[in-house]
């Protein structure tokens, strides 16, 4: 007996690391967004490669994790999908590989290097961009009276529109609309934001509606509250907007002015063996070219962040709808937009948040 | 034992055993296998606790005041601090600018250049930035050759001809620090010792004082509802106690998630609750009452979830409550009342302290639903801890604000056994 299982184990130990090439730890968002990655990414990947993926949905604290994976010696993930300020951090402690954009990533079909495809999307050295998408208002078409909302400061003119406003519990993206909202012009937002002189009119500012404001936390609160009746506007991801309003037939239309746009994308971890990683640069080789990108579109509203794959963007998989006007980048929806500014929040996130939720606890 | 034998031995020499050996000997040999046994059988207890409590406890207490980036990422230029005065107002001279560039050049080699500018940026806002691009210039320099380099790295950034970004450096070079414990009590570390944050970042002390009274509010509300269902359970008859048992323990299979979500659709302004006062007449459709994203919400949701943590302990020493005791008070005379008050209740005491503690320090830990139904006011100062571990990541203040959140319960669990008293707590 005793002879029978030291065999079965030395099998198991010996079967184990080949079995381990073809298998591969991916970890994302979850829900509809790591769906789309399923039916876009993953399936046609292990139809070509037969490598079988493991989804972990824990991108909401990826950073952390990494970084208690790496003080432990022992990084089981092969490919994150992170927003570009976690990926920035985390290239900043050297928990992220560096990507060489030409080598690493599939060229554009008419020949385009990946690096001029991506553009100025590729904010950080260790980012491989994949999708763009915005954080912008919907509001309730029943009940902002008759003239709907078509300007970013409707959010701070409670006399014209009463009601509840849903806004993130975080400075970043807020602290821009209230300045935006307080006369600043938009080329100078950061530079006044800046100041402890900018942070506070931004605070006043938000002041002017605090009372008025239910601040939320996880990216499904405004959608819920939009279609509870709760709040009459609120921000959100354009994702989660587009499901309530095309999935569910919510009342609730999009508010596109001065939407931000943020970018999510890939990371592999630093310190994979070299098995894993030439592994894991395999499938994002596959799983960023122009066409995959584009793919993913089919199944959720964010924009493909290579140029070359918005023409290929097409209809909605199931619905049948076409998807370009309800892309963030859709030149319709794109007249006044910003871009997150990833190196000022890297500096000032932690000084201003401490203010904002000083702020908030008053 | 042994020390009984004593006076024999004195008396009349070594006691001796069956076998020759003395006695002594003999007994302390069979306590110690005795004891050896009893040792293993604790012993995957003991290894469990000293692994999965002892050791992480430790290693965040550690977190809190652990400080040796600074040091191991520049180790020359820290030791050329010691020798500049900051409060002089001069900047420091080309000796110290060339142990910096020497020390750049290998942390940036090692990528871990960026990593001291995220630390430093917790203290110094720009010092990530700062850090990062010069990083890509500093990399160039050869800092055998390249000298002087004063001059180059204000050329560089102008940020490194601030008094300002030296006195950071040096204030925050020290191996072991203070700095995050001032942090978490809303001070700083500065050149000139501690000092207050600056009135509108103080944000922690409050959050403390909110996260013990809002506690105590939920404790002293649980105890009144689980006080008669307590009663009830333990003085019905068995059939409709089993009955009433699973409706308390049903919610506590439920998950948390899903009961605190619950909450949302029954408490918010065009939730259930308000529907049915409104449907009743009772509030007017215009003014619909807020019950949630504050701290009611927290209060409602927090105490629902924690009753049963009450009312288990309360009803188990209810259970051993002789129903004669009561009679027979009020035999001699006793109203209702007095029987109830003079007898009944001291003798549950113990359940009432054994349920506030677990409530209490439950309470004071919770973090996900204040974060869902808190608002801005009702969040405890976990959902800050929270913050610090997976956004910020700021560990060492996280650790600092953990360590003060652990000392404040030791103070009030040491409290509380000298006022009630620990032996007065019982779970059954």
């Amino acid at each position: 007996m005793k002879t029978k299982l030291t065999a079965l184990a030395v099998t198991t130990a010996l079967v184990a690391p080949a079995a381990m090439a073809q298998e591969m730890t991916i970890v994302s968002w979850g829900g509809a967004y790591s769906k789309s990655q399923l039916r876009a990414y993953h399936e046609p990947y292990t139809a070509k490669t037969g490598v079988s993926i493991i989804n972990d949905d824990s991108s909401a604290e990826a950073v952390a994790k990494l970084r208690a994976m790496d003080e432990a010696g022992n990084v089981t993930w092969d490919v994150v999908d992170v927003v570009a300020a976690d990926a920035i951090r985390l290239c900043d402690e050297g928990l992220a590989m560096e990507i060489d954009a030409d080598t690493m990533l599939a060229a554009a079909p008419d020949g385009t290097s990946a690096s001029e495809d991506f553009g100025d999307l590729l904010v950080s050295d260790c980012f491989i961009p994949q999708i763009v998408y915005s954080t912008t208002f919907g509001y309730r078409t029943d009940l902002v009276g008759d003239t709907a909302p078509t300007e970013i400061c409707a959010v701070f003119d409670t006399d014209a529109y009463p009601g509840k406003r849903s806004l993130e519990k975080r400075p970043i993206n807020n602290m821009e609309w209230a300045l935006l909202c307080d006369g600043v012009a938009k080329s100078d937002v950061y530079d006044v934001l800046a100041t402890p002189e900018g942070q506070d009119q931004a605070l006043a500012k938000l002041d002017t509606i605090k009372d008025d404001v239910i601040w939320w936390s996880a990216g499904a609160d405004t959608p819920q509250l939009l279609a509870d009746g709760e709040v009459i506007m609120g921000s959100t991801y354009n994702g989660r907007l587009f499901s309530v309003i095309e999935e569910q037939k919510q009342p609730v239309a999009m508010l596109w002015d001065a939407q931000v746009f943020d970018l999510d994308g890939w990371i592999i971890p630093a310190g994979l063996s070299d098995e894993r990683k030439a592994q894991a640069l395999d499938y994002i080789m596959f799983a960023t070219d122009t066409q995959r990108l584009a793919d993913q579109a089919k199944y959720i509203s964010y924009g493909p962040a290579r140029k070359s794959s918005a023409p290929l963007v097409g209809k909605h998989a199931d619905m049948g709808i076409d998807m370009a006007p309800h892309m963030p980048t859709d030149p319709e929806n794109a007249k006044n937009t910003f871009l997150y500014n990833y190196e000022f929040w890297a500096d000032y996130r932690d000084d201003i948040d401490a203010k904002f939720q000083a702020w908030l606890a008053k | 034992m042994s020390d009984a034998t004593q006076p024999d031995t004195a008396i009349a020499g070594p006691v001796l055993a069956a076998d020759g050996t003395p006695l002594k000997r003999s007994l302390a040999r069979s306590l110690r296998v005795q004891k050896m046994r009893a040792m293993a059988l604790i012993a995957p207890l003991l290894i469990f606790v000293l692994v999965s409590f002892i050791i992480p406890i430790g290693s965040m207490l550690f977190r809190s005041v652990e400080n040796g980036m600074v040091e191991q990422t520049l180790p020359l230029t820290v030791v050329e601090l010691q020798n500049w005065d900051a409060s002089t107002g001069d900047l420091p001279d080309e000796q110290l600018y060339a142990a910096f560039v020497a020390d750049m050049v290998v942390a940036i080699d090692a990528k871990r250049h960026t990593r001291l500018g995220t630390r430093l940026n917790y203290e110094q806002t720009g010092m990530s930035s700062l850090f990062r691009k010069s990083g890509r210039k500093i990399k160039k320099l050869d800092p055998a050759t390249d000298g002087p380099f004063k001059e180059q790295l204000i050329d560089i950034d102008k940020k490194w001809g601030e008094h300002e970004t030296w006195a950071v450096i040096k204030t925050h070079s020290v191996a072991i620090t203070n700095g995050y414990f001032l942090n978490a009590i809303d001070m700083q570390r500065t050149p000139d010792g501690a000092q207050a944050q600056p009135e509108d970042k103080r944000i922690l002390i409050t959050l403390f004082k909110r996260t013990l009274i809002m506690s105590m509010i939920i404790t002293c509300s649980c105890i009144a509802l689980a006080y008669p269902v307590a009663w009830l359970l333990a003085n019905l008859p068995a059939r409709s106690a089993n009955m009433l048992m699973i409706l308390v323990l049903l919610p506590f299979w439920t998950s948390l998630l899903v009961r605190t979500s619950a909450w949302k659709v029954m408490l918010q302004q065009q939730g259930v609750i308000n529907d049915v006062l409104v449907w009743l007449g009772m509030v007017s459709d215009a003014s619909r009452l807020v019950l949630i994203n504050n701290q009611t919400g927290t209060i409602i949701a927090m105490t629902h979830i924690l009753l049963p943590f009450m009312i288990l302990p309360m009803y188990s020493v209810m259970r051993t409550i002789q129903p004669t005791y009561l009679r027979a008070a009020k035999s001699m005379g006793a109203t209702n009342w007095t029987a109830f008050w003079r007898v009944y209740f001291p003798l549950s005491v113990p359940g009432i302290g054994a349920g506030s503690i677990l409530v209490f320090i439950l309470s004071i830990g919770y973090y996900i639903t204040p974060e869902i139904v808190g608002g801005t006011k009702g969040v405890f100062i976990s959902n800050r801890i929270a913050y610090h571990i997976s956004s910020s990541l700021n560990w060492g203040l996280a650790a600092a604000l953990g360590t003060i959140l652990l000392a404040v319960v030791l103070i009030l669990y040491w409290a509380y056994d000298k006022i009630v008293g620990i032996d007065n707590v019982k779970l059954g």
